[in-house]
């Protein structure tokens, strides 16, 4: 066991340095000088040249990196070219705000789906299977940056029950657990538990199916178990696979919330990479990256740690 | 595919081809008898016909604006579905839309799928070092969450339409080469390719005759399911302004540019989606359909 999280720990040594290798050279794959961004078009060659130093650029680019990578480790991510405020300050805000958009969101998405999918999986080709099935594929397929305008003029527009944007009254960007921000969490939060949602439901539906067939749960059957006994056993085997999926939904939606936050103007990680994106922020692009990617490598580590513990059979081969 | 160990090796091959075209006859029977794949593949044929014959059959010029005719209410008369945030005929530009749309989804899979299946028989059938070297590469694409790589790409190439192409192709490649590999890895262990390479045959052709027959199917299937993936991603690159640039019609920009209007014609701000769901959910049941007539669980 102990020798299999060790494996698993330095099998994600290269994978996050080779993160940090794909996250600085993003800048390169842009055509042109990476100057262009700050500096004018007409700019006097001398100027170029102070900025080039200002920002490193006059070394070669294997020098720039061990500089970025040994920064960052300090946790230095540069500063912003659009804001002037350090990279790393606003990164981790914004961070955290698509940080608990994911986690209410997959929460959300989670269970309905293991209730739904455990539904259908029990009445296999009864009227709640075909609901489930039908909601699920909805779920898989629904452009979610579309389904967010269209719960907007449902439920703040038309209604007029739900704010529309930001993640607070008055724009403001901080969070506090009270009635009136979760209000505001609520359409992205709903809009984002869609796509979990749908996975979610056909793989529980799949997982339980198929368990139901299995030889021991006729012998559990055969032996007098109620039904509630034999579901504790299917839910128990269910267990681990719905918990890697979850791991990775979450870390799916962490970057994958860029069009939803786009939608709903949500102060997070989308709302940064467009920002670094259209202003061509270079550090702001490649940090954000950079956090967002180890925050999914790490999940994903910790899934692989977990499942295991919970289903032996794992650790053993 | 077994039994065809007849001492001609153009027997061979005839029996190999002909064995080849009746099994995808087969699963064409198969999918046949899906109900709701054969209603998605009428829905998408309509809307790829529509895409296609555009130029002809489209009642407007799709960028001719109108400052009179801004944001005319569905079922006006002269625009049944109304007109857009610059009076544009909304129905003419949901056709052409329909165009690139439908590329920008279709080809990343395609070319993903010609790309991700050639690297993954490489890599399956020579194992070793260099399966090794390819599949740690692309493990690294799998530390990326998939529309965060989409979009970081994109936005490093910079907007337009071939840069989100490249990004999304990038996105689906590993992918594919993983499905691809591992089919390879399996079969080639096989008695029956040992057969064949004893009886003299060269490494190519047991890659493309025996290899590939047994691949493109799971390949297949993986791919038709990203297809509704494609579609919404692609979209979604254009909704962000990473996409298809102004005025080209194309149903993400179209969602974007008419966000403006969501307050006071919520119906016409929301229509494009709709067609974006529609293909999406058409792709992805035509999937199911392939994956149940192939037989391959998921």
């Amino acid at each position: 066991m102990l020798i299999y999280i060790l494996k698993r720990l330095l099998y994600a040594i290269p994978i996050a340095l080779s993160v940090t290798v794909v996250s600085f050279m993003l800048v390169y794959l842009a055509p042109g000088d990476p100057l262009n961004a700050i500096a004018p078009a007409d700019a006097p060659a001398d100027v170029i040249e102070a900025l080039k130093s200002a920002y490193g650029l006059d070394k070669p680019v294997p020098v720039q990196y061990g500089l970025w990578v040994w920064r960052a480790v300090h946790g230095d991510l540069g500063t912003s070219i659009s804001s002037g405020r350090a990279v790393l300050g606003e990164v981790l805000g914004a961070v955290s705000n698509t940080f608990m958009l994911a986690i209410i969101a997959s929460l959300m998405g989670v269970c309905m789906g293991c209730v739904l999918g455990a539904l259908a999986g029990y009445q296999r080709g009864g009227w709640i299977d075909k609901a489930a099935t039908t909601l699920s594929v909805i779920g898989v397929s629904v452009p979610h940056y579309w389904l967010g305008l269209v719960l907007t003029i449902i439920f703040s527009i038309t209604l007029g029950w739900l704010p529309a944007m930001g993640a607070g009254p008055g724009g403001s960007s901080e969070w506090l657990w009270d009635a009136e921000h979760l209000r505001y969490l609520a359409l992205p939060s709903i809009t984002l538990s869609v796509i979990p949602m749908g996975i979610i439901t056909r793989t529980v539906r799949a997982l339980v199916a198929d368990m139901l067939e299995q030889e021991f749960v006729s012998a559990l059957k055969a032996r007098g178990l109620g039904r509630l006994k034999i579901f504790k056993h299917v839910a128990k085997n269910t267990a681990p696979t719905v918990l890697a999926v979850t791991g990775l939904q979450i870390g799916y939606l962490m970057g994958g919330s860029i069009l939803v936050e786009t939608v709903f103007a949500w102060p997070g990680t989308g709302f940064l990479l467009n920002t670094a994106i259209f202003q061509r922020d270079i550090p702001l692009l490649q940090g954000t990256i950079l956090v967002l990617c180890m925050i999914f490598v790490v999940l994903n580590l910790l899934v692989d740690i977990v499942q295991p513990v919970i289903d032996p059979r794992m650790g053993r081969g | 595919m077994l039994n065809s160990s007849t001492d001609s090796t153009q027997m061979r091959v005839r029996n190999q081809t002909q064995q080849n075209s009746g099994y995808w006859w087969v699963v064409l029977r198969q999918l046949r008898q899906e109900r709701l794949a054969m209603i998605s593949a009428a829905v998408l044929l309509v809307l790829i016909l529509a895409a296609v014959f555009a130029p002809w059959i489209a009642p407007a010029d799709p960028f001719k604006a109108s400052m009179l005719k801004r944001l005319m209410p569905i079922g006006s008369p002269g625009n049944i579905l109304g007109t857009d945030e610059l009076g544009r005929d909304m129905l003419t530009r949901l056709m052409y839309g329909g165009r690139l749309s439908l590329i920008m989804g279709i080809v990343p899979v395609f070319s993903a799928f010609c790309i991700g299946t050639s690297l993954g028989l490489v890599a399956g059938y020579v194992g070793g070092t260099l399966n090794m070297i390819i599949m740690r590469v692309l493990d690294i694409f799998y530390a990326f969450p998939s529309v965060l790589l989409a979009v970081a790409i994109s936005g490093a190439l910079g907007p337009g339409l071939s840069n989100s192409l490249i990004a999304l192709t990038l996105v689906f490649v590993p992918q594919i080469v993983r499905v691809a590999e591992s089919v390879t890895t399996q079969v080639r262990q096989l008695d029956y390719i040992e057969a064949a390479r004893m009886s003299g045959a060269s490494n190519y052709s047991i890659i493309s005759m025996h290899i590939l027959a047994n691949v493109l199917g799971p390949v297949f299937v993986y791919a038709t399911g990203l297809l509704s993936v494609s579609m919404i991603l692609a979209s979604g690159l254009s909704f962000l302004g990473l996409g298809v640039k102004p005025p080209e019609p194309e149903w993400g920009l179209m969602l974007n540019t008419l966000r403006s209007a969501i307050y006071n014609k919520p119906l016409i701000a929301a229509l494009p989606g709709v067609f974006i769901f529609i293909t999406s959910i058409a792709f992805n049941l035509l999937a199911d359909g392939v994956r149940s007539a192939m037989d391959i669980k998921k």
